[in-house]
């Protein structure tokens, strides 16, 4: 399905460029894009290697049993698979907690460090398991209670009252984890691991 | 009260990094090995991803500029409307799943012309906070572990965006509208 979307965006953009007139508009926004790929990926690694290394201490200090007592009952729900001292499921455990408190560029790091683990316990390493489906859903709907970035634009824009849109935030990020988990269920049957 | 609320999120990164560390320094850890020694898994790990990034980012580059994402949203306009989404808020709406830097660049521009409490402001406010870019997640936690067949994982994030902007919808038209 990635290849399809992937593919089809491209041709699509030709396309439109192309019945537009504005056909080299396209080599140009290549370059540039691949450009800002580049960039961005270098910010990621630095954002990677300080929340990494972050996290390095709060394992080594015991405090990470902290968090896990809070977040453990729903993460063994979800994750019934991951067997529950695996270090998989401390990385779960920390990208919850980073995107519970809306710093997202902290849960990407631990997301990505919670699939190397997941992809270590996966018998057919070219697919997806059913616990990384999940994970995702989670991750794509990211559940929040507080919209960090969001609140702290408000408040730069010239907002009254910055924080007035947690309660509604809090709603709409609710129905949308639970709709992605709900499908995540449903298509996880329909569409069954090979093998 | 509201000039404490500004500083929040300003306050809560700080705050943490500093917990964190005197608690690790009270057990007695070697926090500055700890830091290194995690921080060096960051580097292979971005490394990887650079190729992925590319292929994304430029996808997404080029539907943006070349005038197809308008002309999605056109075509999207009915079924917004159906679902009683403002057309202001079309642009947002389109670009939240595929590109978070644009989202957050959109969400910026409706805050300044709108005003962040206009009503236009708070649903955008409450949109952008409460999904993620199903896109780059993907793209990032797929490519990071070389995972080829996503599975249902790309449809799940799409139904869980969409559900996540009509109850935005629903729930600002209740409480702000």
């Amino acid at each position: 399905m990635v290849n399809y979307l992937w593919g089809g965006m491209i041709l699509v953009s030709i396309v439109v460029a192309g019945a537009q007139g504005n056909i080299e508009v396209i080599t140009s926004s290549m370059f540039d894009s691949a450009e800002k790929a580049v960039s961005v990926a270098i910010s990621l690694l630095s954002i990677m290697a300080f929340w990494l290394g972050f996290m390095k201490i709060i394992e080594k200090s015991g405090l990470i049993n902290i968090i896990q007592v809070i977040l453990k009952p729903l993460a063994f729900f979800l994750f019934p698979q991951v067997p529950r001292n695996h270090p998989a499921m401390n990385a779960i455990l920390m990208n919850m907690s980073a995107n519970l408190l809306g710093m997202g560029n902290a849960a990407t790091p631990f997301g990505i460090k919670a699939m190397e683990e997941m992809q270590k316990l996966n018998s057919r390493p070219e697919e997806a398991t059913d616990e990384m489906c999940t994970f995702l859903a989670v991750n794509t709907s990211s559940l929040t209670l507080v919209p960090t970035t969001v609140i702290a634009l408000r408040a730069a824009t010239g907002s009254l009252n910055p924080a007035e849109i947690i309660g509604t935030t809090i709603v709409a990020t609710f129905v949308s984890t639970f709709m992605a988990l709900l499908f995540d269920r449903i298509l996880r049957k329909r569409n069954r691991q090979e093998g | 009260m509201s000039a404490y609320i500004h500083e929040v999120p300003a306050w809560v990164i700080p705050v943490f990094v500093a917990l964190v560390i005197v608690f690790a320094l009270l057990r007695r850890v070697n926090v500055f090995e700890a830091f290194v020694e995690g921080a060096k898994e960051g580097v292979p790990m971005a490394t990887r991803l650079v190729p992925y990034l590319v292929a994304m980012i430029v996808a997404v580059g080029l539907f943006r500029d070349s005038g197809a994402m308008d002309l999605l949203s056109h075509l999207l306009l009915p079924v917004l409307d159906a679902l009683q989404v403002p057309a202001e808020i079309l642009p947002l709406a389109v670009m939240r799943p595929v590109s978070g830097g644009s989202a957050l660049a959109v969400t910026t521009e409706l805050l300044h012309s709108y005003g962040p409490d206009s009503f236009i402001g708070r649903l955008a406010s409450t949109m952008q906070g409460s999904t993620d870019t199903t896109l780059f997640v993907l793209t990032v936690y797929f490519g990071a572990v070389g995972i080829r067949k996503s599975r249902h994982a790309l449809s799940v994030g799409l139904i869980g965006d969409l559900s996540g902007i009509v109850a935005a919808v629903f729930i600002c038209n209740l409480v702000f509208g």
